[in-house]
C-alpha cells in the first residue's frame, strides 16, 4: 500500500489550520512591535470557551466566535499589563500561558468526554465530487477557506492599506511614530487583540474540528510552534501559509511514512517536522543583513510616551 | 510547562510547611502524574486510586499530586520537594520517572518511593506494574475477528518494553483467529498529545487500518474512529462516552486496592521494597464491558480467553513462538517468564517493522 497524496493534503491541511491562524494573528501582533508569547494560553482558552460555548448552543459557529472574543479578552489582559502598566512583555507573555491553561483546565471541567457538533464540509456545486481536486481543494471546513482568506486579507492590509502602514510604522519605530501623531499604545492594543482572537480561533479549530473532543492540555505546545512558524515565515504572510502547511505536512507525512513501514528509523522520522523547520530557518537566514531587515525593530521594546 | 510545575510544587511545598504542624499524625502520600488529571486515560485512572485512598482512610490521611510533570530532571526536582514537604509515600506514576525515583529516593531514605511500571527497585523504592498484556490479549482476540480490512493500527508511545509487549500480545492474539492480520504501528513518542495522537489515528486509517489500538493516554484515537465509522479500544479508561458506536471494549487500569494496600502498610510500618505485576486474576486489569457491535460467539470466545487468564490456565506469551528474525524463543507448551517480559525488547514473529532504538 502506499501513500495517497489525497489523503494526505486533506489531513495535512486539518494539522496546520490551527497552527496557521494563531500564527497569521501573532504576525500582526509582532509586525505592531509586540512579541506576545502567550499564544498556547490564548490557544487553549479559545478551544475550551468555543467548545463550551458550540456544546450549549449546539452550533460549531457560535463555537468559533466565542473561541475568537474568549482569546481577545485573554490577550486583552496582556495588553493592559504591557502597553499600560509597562510590564516585560517576555514575562506576561509566559505568564499569560501559564495563567491561560490553568484556566482552561478550570473552565473545562465538566465538558470531557462529549462530542461538539459537526462542522460542515464546504460543497462547490460539484465541484467537491472532482477527482483529486475534490477532496484537496474543495471539500474543507469552511474554517480552512477562513483561515487562507485571513491570511490575504492580513497580507493586503499590511501592504497597500494606509493603517497597515501606520501598524508597521509603529512596529519599526514606536518613537518616530508617535513622534508623527500616531497612537501608539492604542494601535498595539488592537493588534493584541487581534492577535488573541486568531489564537482563541485556532484553539476552537483544535477542540471542534481537528481533533474533537476538549481535554486538558490539549493545545500540547501548538502555540510554540506558531511563534516559530512566524519567525520562520520572516514576518511575511504568504510564508506563513507556507510554513504552517510545511510543518503540517511533514508531521502527517512522517505518521503516514511509519504506518506503511518504510525503512527509515522512526526516530528520524519524528524529527523530521522540526528538522526541516529549523533547516529552512538556516537557509533563510542565511543572507543576515535581509532576515534581520525583516524583523521590527522595535519588537519586544517598551513604549512610553515620555521616552 | 515547566514553569507551571516548578510553582505548582514551590505552591504545595508552602502550603505543606505551613500545615506541618497538624500534619504529623497524617500519613501525607504524593502522587505524580505524567499528564492531565482530566486526559480521562492514564492519570486521570492514577488519580481515581488517589481520591479511593483519601476515601478509605478519611482524616488519617492527607494526598497531594503535581500533574504534567515532564519525564526527567523537572519531576526530579518535584518529588524532592515532596519529600521535603513531609511526604511518606510517594508514588511515581510513569516510567520516564525511573532514574528520578531511584536519586530522589537515595537522599530520603526514610521516605517510602513507588514506581509505576519500571525495573529499578531499591530498601525505600518499590515497583508496580499491571499486566496489560493480559488485557491486550483479550481484546487483540476481538480485533482479530472484527477486521475486515485485516489491518490493525497500533498507536505505540515509547518503544519501552511495557510498550512492546503490549504490541506482541496483541498480535499474537488477533493472529491466531486470523492468519491473514497484520498490524501497523505507528509510533509518536509522546505519552499526552491528543492532536498527534488524532493524526496518528487518521494516518493509520488512511493506510487501511479498520480497528484501532493505542497505547497512549487521552481518548483522542477514539474520537477519530468514530467520526471515521471504524473500531478502537478503551485504553487505560473505559472511554465510552468518547466512542459510543466506536469502542468494542476497553483495558481499564484499576490502581485503587494496591494504592490503599500500599498507604496501609506505611500507616502500620510494614511497608517494604515489592515488586508488584498484577493481571486480570487481582483486579488490577479490568476488561470493559464488550460492545454488542460484538458478535455473540466472539464475546463468549473473548470471555473465555479472559476466564482463562484469570484462572491461570492460559498465559498470553505460550510457545511455540519465534522472534521477529525466526529465532526460536518458546518452545511448545512453554510460557514466557517474567524477566524475559519485564525486559522484552523485540517483536514475535509476523509483526513487521523494526522496534525503534
Amino acid at each position: 500500500m502506499d501513500i495517497s497524496a489525497v489523503a494526505l493534503i486533506a489531513s495535512l491541511i486539518v494539522a496546520a489550520t490551527p497552527i496557521l491562524l494563531a500564527a497569521i494573528g501573532e504576525l500582526v501582533v509582532e509586525k505592531a512591535g509586540v512579541l506576545n508569547l502567550g499564544v498556547e494560553g490564548m490557544m487553549i482558552i479559545g478551544a475550551v470557551v468555543g467548545f463550551i460555548a458550540a456544546v450549549n448552543t449546539q452550533s460549531a459557529f457560535v463555537g468559533f466566535v466565542a473561541g475568537a472574543l474568549a482569546g481577545g479578552a485573554l490577550s486583552f489582559l496582556f495588553a493592559i499589563l504591557t502597553q499600560y502598566l509597562l510590564s516585560n512583555q517576555v514575562a506576561s507573555g509566559l505568564a499569560l500561558t501559564l495563567f491561560g491553561l490553568g484556566l482552561a483546565a478550570l473552565l473545562g471541567h465538566g465538558y470531557t468526554g462529549i462530542k461538539p457538533p459537526a462542522s460542515p464540509k464546504m460543497e462547490f456545486f460539484g465541484l467537491s465530487e472532482l477527482p483529486v481536486l475534490g477532496p484537496t481543494v474543495f471539500h474543507h471546513d469552511l474554517m480552512v477557506y477562513f483561515s487562507i482568506t485571513l491570511v490575504a486579507g492580513v497580507w493586503a492590509f499590511l501592504k497597500f492599506t494606509r493603517a497597515g502602514l501606520v501598524l508597521r510604522a509603529v512596529g519599526e519605530n514606536h518613537d518616530a511614530a508617535h513622534a508623527l501623531g500616531y497612537k501608539v499604545v492604542r494601535i498595539r492594543v488592537a493588534a493584541i487583540l487581534f492577535g488573541g482572537a486568531c489564537a482563541g480561533l485556532g484553539g476552537a479549530y483544535l477542540s471542534l474540528i481537528r481533533v474533537p473532543q476538549w481535554t486538558e492540555g490539549m493545545t500540547a505546545g501548538a502555540g510554540w510552534i506558531a511563534l516559530a512558524i512566524v519567525v520562520f515565515a520572516s514576518w511575511k504572510p504568504w510564508r506563513i501559509i507556507l510554513g504552517a502547511y510545511l510543518f503540517g505536512g511533514v508531521t502527517i507525512l512522517q505518521l503516514n511514512l511509519q504506518a506503511i513501514g518504510v525503512d527509515i528509523p522512526v526516530s528520524y522520522l519524528s524529527m523530521a517536522p522540526y528538522l526541516v523547520t529549523i533547516v529552512v530557518l538556516v537557509i533563510m537566514s542565511a543572507d543576515r543583513a535581509r532576515a534581520s531587515l525583516n524583523a521590527p525593530a522595535s519588537l519586544g521594546r517598551i513604549f512610553h510616551a515620555s521616552n | 510547562m515547566k514553569l507551571l510545575n516548578t510553582l505548582l510544587a514551590g505552591a504545595a511545598l508552602a502550603i505543606g510547611l505551613g500545615g506541618m504542624a497538624h500534619a504529623e499524625d497524617k500519613t501525607k502520600v504524593g502522587f505524580v502524574y505524567v499528564g492531565p488529571v482530566g486526559d480521562f486515560g492514564w492519570s486521570y485512572e492514577h488519580d481515581q486510586g488517589r481520591q479511593a485512598v483519601e476515601k478509605a482512610f478519611g482524616d488519617k490521611v492527607e494526598t497531594v499530586f503535581v500533574e504534567s510533570v515532564p519525564e526527567g530532571a523537572d519531576s526530579e526536582r518535584v518529588m524532592t520537594q515532596m519529600a521535603l514537604d513531609g511526604a511518606d509515600l510517594i508514588f511515581t506514576t510513569s516510567f520516564g520517572y525511573m532514574d528520578p525515583t531511584i536519586n530522589v529516593a537515595a537522599k530520603f531514605p526514610n521516605v517510602k518511593f513507588e514506581h509505576a511500571t519500571g525495573y529499578k527497585r531499591a530498601e525505600n523504592v518499590s515497583t508496580y506494574s499491571a499486566r496489560f498484556y493480559e488485557g491486550r490479549t483479550v481484546i487483540g482476540h476481538i480485533a482479530g475477528h472484527m477486521t475486515e480490512t485485516n489491518t490493525i493500527g497500533y498507536i505505540a508511545s515509547f518503544p519501552i518494553p511495557e510498550v512492546i509487549r503490549g504490541i506482541n500480545s496483541a498480535y499474537l492474539a488477533a493472529k491466531k483467529v486470523n492468519p491473514d492480520v497484520k498490524m501497523k504501528i505507528v509510533w509518536v513518542y509522546t505519552w499526552f498529545d491528543p492532536g498527534k495522537e488524532a493524526d496518528a489515528a487518521s494516518a493509520l486509517i488512511d493506510q487501511g487500518a479498520d480497528i484501532i489500538m493505542q497505547h497512549t493516554d487521552s481518548p483522542a484515537a477514539m474520537t477519530i474512529a468514530e467520526e471515521k465509522g471504524i473500531y478502537a479500544f478503551g485504553q487505560a479508561s473505559d472511554m465510552k462516552q468518547f466512542g459510543p458506536n466506536a469502542r468494542l471494549s476497553s483495558i481499564i487500569d484499576d490502581w485503587a486496592p494496591y494504592y490503599i494496600a500500599r498507604t496501609k502498610a506505611v500507616m502500620d510500618g510494614t511497608w517494604v521494597s515489592t515488586d508488584t505485576w498484577d493481571g486480570i486474576k487481582p483486579g488490577m486489569v479490568e476488561i470493559g464491558e464488550f460492545s454488542d457491535k460484538i458478535p455473540a460467539d466472539v464475546q463468549a470466545s473473548a470471555t473465555a480467553i479472559k476466564e482463562a487468564l484469570e484462572a491461570g490456565t492460559m498465559h498470553s506469551f505460550t510457545g511455540p513462538l519465534n522472534k521477529q528474525d525466526g529465532t526460536a524463543w518458546l518452545a511448545e507448551g512453554e510460557t514466557a517468564d517474567d524477566g524475559t517480559l519485564a525486559g522484552m525488547n523485540f517483536y514475535v514473529e509476523g509483526v513487521e517493522g523494526e522496534i525503534p532504538n
